[in-house]
């Protein structure tokens, strides 16, 4: 059987490139399926302690942690729509109306 | 066996994350992530979660991936033309920055990964639907309809966000 720390591994590895994919793309919809990368990976952990100490809190965690996702995406994407309605670009460089 | 079928899924899910960051095309991207999201599926099967991997292909890969693709097809957006065709010092800092959170991530569970055993045996019952259900609608009930509370608040708002704004022009005269 497989030792959990492998697990742990891919999700600190899924997390961490959802994070450069943050940092160094400029598309907003890129940058929000990176943050979707990350939640993912923090489920994986989640899902591998629950496993780990066969409890189902953590999985009922991860249940609502999927709702929330779901709900974040809609909202996000609708933003990303109504910025685009504005200037045309989902281009963050371009988004800088409340940049000081 | 499922040693293999682990490390085939891994690397399938860093190799399309990875590729979901450098692709040049969104579509190609959003694509991308519904291999990854297939990919953790099977790891959640390896684990033992078979409810979770159900839902996980049924809301990630489905649900939320077509929403997303829906929304690239809609704002019709042309590929980003320069990626790394030349360098900067932004990337390499991003770079830098991601080996050092890895690194340290790895570093904790370094420390304690002689404690950890493998997958639960009582996992075989933990995962199913029945055991997820029964903890669900008993113990975490108020938490899961404040859920669908919170899937109709995003959908009344993502609403009110993206409408087209109507101008009734009738307080200009």
């Amino acid at each position: 059987m497989i030792s959990i720390d492998w697990f742990l591994a891919l999700s600190a590895l899924l997390f961490c490139i959802g994070v450069i994919g943050v940092l160094i793309r400029k598309n907003a919809i890129v940058i929000f399926m990176c943050v979707e990368l990350m939640l993912n990976a923090v489920n994986l952990s989640l899902l591998t302690f629950s496993a780990h100490y066969g409890n189902v809190d953590g999985q009922v965690l991860v249940f609502f942690s999927l709702a929330v996702a779901a709900a974040e995406a809609v909202v996000g994407l609708a933003i990303i729509i109504a910025i685009f309605r504005n200037n045309l670009s989902v281009d963050i460089s371009k988004i800088n109306l409340l940049r000081w | 066996m499922i040693t293999y079928f682990f490390i085939f899924l891994a690397v399938l899910a860093v190799a399309s994350a990875l590729a979901m960051v450098i692709s040049k095309n969104t579509v190609n991207s959003a694509l991308f992530l519904v291999l990854n999201m297939a990919a953790l599926a099977g790891v959640y099967l390896i684990l033992k979660a078979q409810f979770l991997a159900i839902i996980q292909i049924l809301v990630y890969a489905g649900a939320i991936m077509v929403l997303f693709l829906f929304v690239i097809m809609l704002l019709n957006l042309d590929a980003e033309v320069s990626l790394f065709n030349k360098f900067r010092v932004k990337y390499f800092v991003a770079f830098i920055l991601g080996v050092g959170v890895f690194s340290q991530i790895l570093y904790s569970i370094g420390s304690f990964s002689d404690n950890l055993p493998a997958i639960s045996p009582q996992m075989m019952k933990a995962g199913t639907v029945e055991a997820v259900g029964d903890v669900l609608f008993t113990k975490y009930l108020l938490p899961f309809e404040l859920t669908a509370i919170l899937l109709t608040a995003a959908v009344v708002g993502a609403i009110i966000v993206a409408q087209h704004k109507v101008r009734t022009e009738s307080n200009n005269d």
